[in-house]
Order: C-alpha cells, then sequence, then structure tokens
C-alpha cells in the first residue's frame, strides 16, 4: 500500500537518525532483538503496511504502518565487531518501533 | 513415505500430518488436488536463472540497470517474470561495497522470482553469523571479501525481499546475455559469492 | 530466556555452515504448495496469513525447533493455524490421522499421487 492512497504522512525522513525501541515485548515480532536499543539512519521509506505484529493474531493490522529501511554502522551493533569501520547492516523498522 | 520402488518406510509424524491435513482440506473443499499440483509446478518453474537473466541483462543495458535498481519487481516483469506480491529490492555490488542476503528471523525470500531458498539459507548457522562476522561466513563459502571493501548485510525482517546485482566480471567483453548469465549462480545472488570466469573457459567471440 | 524467541537469532554464537543442498521430496513441495494456497498468494482459498504461519512455528518449543526440519514446522504450523481458525477442529484431526495411520504401507503408498 502507498503512503498516498492511505494518507498517511510518514514522521521519518530519509537521512534522518532513529533509535529502535528497547522493548520486549511478547506475540508475534518482526523487529529482531539484536537491532533493539541501536540507533541508524533512515536509508528509504518501504511505503504503509499493515502490522504483522496484528495479523499473525487474526487481526488486520491496519492503519497501515510505514515501514523504513534503516542502516546501522555495524561497529555500534557488535560489541567487539571487527571489519570495515563502514561496514553496515540494513533492516525494515516499522514506524511505532521507532523512539519517538 | 519414499517413493523408491520396493523400500518402504514409515511415514514421519510431519508425513502423516501433510496427508492428514491435504484430505481435511480437500474434503472440506477448501483446497483441490489439481490446485496443490498447479502451484508445485509453478514453483519448480521458478528459479536462480530469473535473477541470473535480470543481473545479464542489466549487465549490458544500463535503462534496464536503472529499472533494476529503482523497482526490482517491475524489472522482473518487464522480463516476463510473474511475482505477485514480491517487493523487491536488488542492490548493486561495487568495488567498493559488497552485499548479503539474510533473513534471521525465519528465512524470507525471493521465492516468487528465484523458487526455494538452499536449506543452509535457512540454517541457524547462517542466520546467526552472517549478521555478526559476514566476512568470515562468506570466507566459509570461499568467498574472500578484502576490509577495505564495506559490507551491507541485508535482513529481510519484514515486507521486502533482496537480491545481490554482482559485478559483472572483467574479460566478459562482447559475451551475450546468455553466456553472462551463466556465470550468475544462486549464490551471487545472495552474496555469499561473485561470479567468476570458469578456469577452463576458452575464448570465444560471440 | 522467555524475552527472546528461540528464532530470534541474529548475532547469537552457531557453528559453521554447513553447505547442505536438499532436493526437495514430493511431500515438502505439497507442503509449500498448501502454504502458498492457504496464504492466498495464488488460488482461492486464502484462510490464514503468512504472520500465523510465523507465529505458530516461532511457537514451537525450541528443542523441537532444532531437531525438527524446515517443512516439519510448516506441517506443524499450518494444522495448528487451521485448528486455530476453525477450519478443522482437533477431533476431525484426531480421526483422521488415525484413518491414515491405520491403512496398510500399500494403500498408504497409494494415496499420494505421484507429480
Amino acid at each position: 500500500m502507498t503512503l498516498e492512497k492511505l494518507g498517511t504522512v510518514p514522521l521519518y525522513s530519509i537521512g534522518d537518525r532513529v533509535r529502535v525501541r528497547d522493548a520486549a515485548p511478547l506475540g508475534h515480532i518482526r523487529t529482531p532483538f539484536y537491532i533493539r536499543g541501536h540507533a541508524g539512519v533512515v536509508e528509504r521509506i518501504c511505503g504503509a503496511f499493515p502490522n504483522p505484529e496484528e495479523l499473525a493474531q487474526q487481526r488486520d493490522g491496519l492503519p497501515a504502518q510505514p515501514l523504513y529501511r534503516v542502516r546501522f554502522r555495524q561497529q555500534d551493533v557488535w560489541p567487539g565487531y571487527r571489519g570495515n569501520p563502514a561496514d553496515v547492516i540494513e533492516l525494515e523498522i516499522f514506524q511505532h518501533w521507532i523512539e519517538a | 513415505m519414499k517413493q523408491a520402488a520396493g523400500r518402504y518406510e514409515p511415514y514421519s509424524y510431519f508425513q502423516l500430518m501433510e496427508v492428514s491435513l491435504r484430505e481435511l482440506l480437500v474434503e472440506k473443499g477448501i483446497v483441490t488436488e489439481d490446485a496443490i499440483a498447479g502451484a508445485m509446478a509453478a514453483m519448480r518453474e521458478r528459479g536462480p536463472e530469473r535473477g541470473a537473466a535480470m543481473v545479464a541483462r542489466a549487465w549490458t543495458d544500463p535503462a534496464y540497470k536503472a529499472r533494476v535498481l529503482e523497482n526490482g519487481s517491475r524489472a522482473a516483469e518487464a522480463l516476463g517474470f510473474e511475482v505477485p506480491g514480491l517487493k523487491l529490492i536488488v542492490v548493486e555490488n561495487t568495488p567498493q561495497t559488497h552485499n548479503v542476503i539474510v533473513c534471521t528471523l525465519c528465512s524470507c525470500y525471493p521465492r516468487m522470482l528465484l523458487g526455494l531458498p538452499p536449506e543452509w539459507y535457512k540454517s541457524r548457522p547462517y542466520r546467526s553469523r552472517v549478521v555478526r562476522e559476514p566476512r568470515k561466513v562468506l570466507a566459509e563459502f570461499g568467498t574472500q571479501i578484502p576490509t577495505k571493501v564495506r559490507i551491507r548485510v541485508h535482513d529481510s525482517n519484514a515486507d521486502m525481499r533482496y537480491m545481490v546485482l554482482p559485478m559483472r566480471p572483467a574479460g566478459t567483453e562482447g559475451w551475450d546475455e546468455a553466456r553472462l548469465a551463466g556465470l550468475v549462480t544462486r549464490d551471487c545472488l545472495i552474496g555469499v559469492a561473485v561470479p567468476k570466469i570458469p578456469k577452463n573457459a576458452k575464448p570465444r567471440k560471440s | 530466556m522467555i524475552e527472546r524467541g528461540h528464532h530470534d537469532m541474529g548475532g547469537l554464537p552457531a557453528g559453521k555452515v554447513r553447505r547442505s543442498e536438499h532436493a526437495y521430496d514430493d511431500w515438502e513441495l505439497r507442503v509449500d504448495a498448501l502454504m502458498m494456497l492457504l496464504i492466498g498468494v495464488v488460488g482461492e482459498s486464502r484462510r490464514m496469513t503468512v504472520d500465523e504461519l510465523r507465529k505458530n512455528v516461532e511457537a514451537l518449543a525450541p528443542a523441537d525447533y532444532d531437531k525438527m526440519g524446515y517443512y516439519d514446522r510448516w506441517v506443524i504450523s499450518l494444522t495448528q493455524t487451521m485448528i486455530q481458525r476453525g477450519v478443522i477442529t482437533t477431533d476431525e484431526l484426531a480421526r483422521k490421522l488415525e484413518q491414515v495411520r491405520g491403512l496398510s504401507p500399500i494403500s498408504r503408498r497409494k494415496r499420494t499421487r505421484r507429480r
């Protein structure tokens, strides 16, 4: 679903520095444990999608949530990371998992 | 049940479950055996050669390459590949950057284009380690990425799916698309390998 | 640790990657096909979402998750989802499993058409 069709205005833009919430709730979650609490930069806005946490529970997951690709430096995510300081890991983060 | 002639092994619990679930769903009119057969046949048609065709076209046609990087699904459709529901992002290898794809949470893979993923892609060692030590894992595949090359790891944790556009190897000038596509394996599209000209390839006019 | 799903393994220590390839058995391809139909990627049989498939795989006990093959996990998850959705009942499944298990090896072989 496109953001335009839904009239959803995403809160964040490409280039914004965002932090993933450091939460550990229950249920079906598509924000991997290893990235929670880490900060990265929005690489692109993928669109808006129904919330998988709700779809997993037989609910419709609407309103669709903006989904961002966020780029994190590996050296920020993993203690003692050895590699190129420019190495990155990129994931899709739903807007509700981004810290206000 | 193994289908080898004369060899009978008891069904596993899971094979029994498959038969039971399927029969119940057919009895209730939810699916038909034909629809199941059709879906199986359709999956057999999909495979990495489709991704390889996209790569070979991108290597030879800059306008198509731009389309691939803009919207992978539409670029796939432009070559006649039907990919319902696929939201494909294609990421480009350059001399400065190498890309590798994983799904740490399960095994998300661009199945509607490339078919079924390999067993190792779905395994604990790959899913756990490639995000944290990509160079080491790639080395286990025989792929050495120098430290001065940046690695981008893509974890397909939500709705998008990913494919790597590898670099075209040197020494392939003048090759036609079919020959170029032959260099692009499934592992190149995942990012654990890079296209290589086979050692015994004879130079030939194309 | 309950806070982290057993499936949520990114970054955890693990052994070398075994570069196994696997020629899928027909029954596994049938599970895959059933999944595609039931989540509605193709056809008119949509009864669930892929998110429910994942949720029910994640609900497997860790020891089972580790021991089971990929399509073992999927067939259990699909069946659990159908029960949760009320498409089939536990009792229907029990009777069908008994029926399938009770057949002779030769009859069982005939139950699955070669494709």
